[in-house]
């Protein structure tokens, strides 16, 4: 039986791991390569590196970096950070990665989807998207009810504003919002051919208090290739829940594994006698 | 011992080379005939497009070469697919080593491609010697050779599928063994010791 896939995200600056809450106050967690190999090692089914401060400067270190995963990992793996060109993708595939995640340069110009499936096939393309929660008014509702205090019945009438809880495709981090609605951009994305998304709660993200569920329900259910749950991973049952109600193929986390707040083994052991397929 | 990766156009194969470098075993990546000929093993991969695949192998004159080796051959994902009669990806006449369709899995209620790890049942090759009745790899395709006489491993996604074939000294793996953990690492292994 196809299993759900437990992926730890390693953020990496300057060729260290690092991960902050909503992605400021980074903190130091370790050598990449050593940690990607202990989570192999512990029952990871994939490991994703995200070069969190992608620069032409620091590209030779992170394909320093993508050989020596290659050379001691042997779980598939994911590099993301700054890919914009069918040059970078060659580069750090050459190095050894698996597959690539790209997110800013695909907004800027979806083409690039296109040009990256044709010239390296879609299992390797995942789309990564960051999502936020943005209210926008549409006009107000009225509502009238009877109130009954200590002087009679009075007929009470008050306007609210109507929101709509859109859902907005954030580059740059999270820091930058587009014009893109989150799951109009997720099926544009598979139709020009990315082989996964990795949908990114910026409102969960750093929390801990659970995955986007609602959202990765309906993004996973309305598309045909997998979605990658990630942003605020506290507990084992946050994985439960992403996996069921989320419906969710993989889901993504970092500092609780990083900080050793969730084991990999007991958390896929409690998924496992949770009734979930998973790989032991 | 000399062994011989086929370099050809099909995507994203240096994990295979990673793999082997990670097991300690050399080899060479290329597309001369008279190489490959000459190796003890012959490592065909590939992961991508079977047409486009298929259209440089002809152009190599690998599609002549590769059904005619005689030491040890394995393919792997596409490379398997190649193995096989015919592909309904783009529908593409393939090399016929193992006379068997390749079919797209069936669309319902499971996503299509099948990405991620998956456990094999009904274990009857060499390749998968010393490990467990139903060890998890790695698979990322949307199309599969069903079970068939040739079929050494059985797996299941929408429909049984092989995961494994053998017909003489042709090996193939539908799944990414290079990037299987270790139980992909012992099937390169018992492949590289045969």
């Amino acid at each position: 039986m196809l299993t759900k896939r437990i992926i730890p995200c390693l953020d990496i600056k300057d060729g260290r791991t690092v991960k902050g809450t909503n992605f400021v106050n980074l903190r130091d967690a370790g050598d990449p390569v050593e940690l990607g190999a202990l989570y192999a090692e512990q029952g990871a089914d994939e490991l994703v590196f995200l070069d969190i401060t992608a620069t032409v400067d620091n590209r030779k270190t992170l394909v320093d970096l993508v050989r020596k995963v290659a050379q001691h990992v042997n779980i598939p793996f994911t590099v993301g950070g700054g890919i914009s060109s069918i040059e970078d993708v060659s580069a750090l595939l050459n190095a050894g990665a698996d597959k690539i995640s790209i997110n800013s340069s695909a907004v800027r110009r979806p083409e690039l989807i296109d040009e990256l499936a044709l010239n390296f096939g879609s299992q390797c393309i995942i789309v990564a998207i960051d999502t936020r929660e943005i209210s926008v008014p549409v006009g107000t509702i009225s509502h009238q009810e009877n109130v009954t205090g200590r002087f009679g019945t009075e007929r009470i009438s008050t306007h609210d504003q109507k929101l709509l809880i859109e859902h907005i495709v954030h580059t740059h981090g999270g820091r930058k919002p587009t014009e893109l609605r989150t799951l109009a951009w997720a099926r544009e994305a598979q139709e020009r051919g990315a082989g996964e998304i990795l949908l990114t709660s910026m409102d969960a993200d750093g929390t801990k208090a659970g995955f986007a569920l609602e959202l990765t329900s309906l993004v996973s259910s309305q598309l045909s290739i997998p979605v990658i749950a990630s942003g605020g991973a506290g507990s084992m049952e946050h994985f439960q829940q992403v996996f069921t109600r989320g419906k969710a193929d993989a889901g993504l986390a970092a500092s609780i594994f990083h900080f050793r707040e969730i084991g990999i083994p007991v958390l896929k052991n409690y998924l496992r006698e949770q009734g979930l397929p998973i790989r032991i | 011992m000399k062994t011989v990766i086929i370099k050809y156009n099909a995507g994203n194969v240096q994990s295979v080379r990673y793999a082997l470098e990670r097991i300690g075993a050399s080899y060479l990546w290329t597309d001369d005939e008279a190489e490959i000929r000459t190796a003890d093993k012959v490592i065909f991969p590939g992961v991508g497009e079977a047409s486009t695949a298929m259209a440089y192998l002809r152009e190599k004159g690998l599609d002549r070469v590769i059904p005619t080796l005689t030491q040890p051959v394995l393919g792997t994902c596409v490379g398997m697919q190649l193995m096989c009669r015919f592909s309904e990806e783009n529908n593409t006449q393939a090399l016929g080593i193992f006379p068997v369709d390749v079919k797209r899995f069936p669309s319902g209620s499971l996503k299509v491609p099948h990405v991620g790890w998956n456990n094999l049942y009904d274990l009857k090759s060499p390749l998968t010697n010393g490990l467990t009745e139903n060890p998890f790899v790695y698979f990322v395709h949307s199309y599969a050779a069903p079970v068939n006489e040739y079929t050494v491993a059985s797996c299941e996604y929408v429909v049984p599928f092989s995961a494994m074939l053998h017909k003489d000294n042709f090996y193939a793996a539908q799944f990414h063994a290079e990037i299987s953990g270790k139980e992909g690492q012992t099937i390169l292994e018992n492949f590289l010791a045969l």
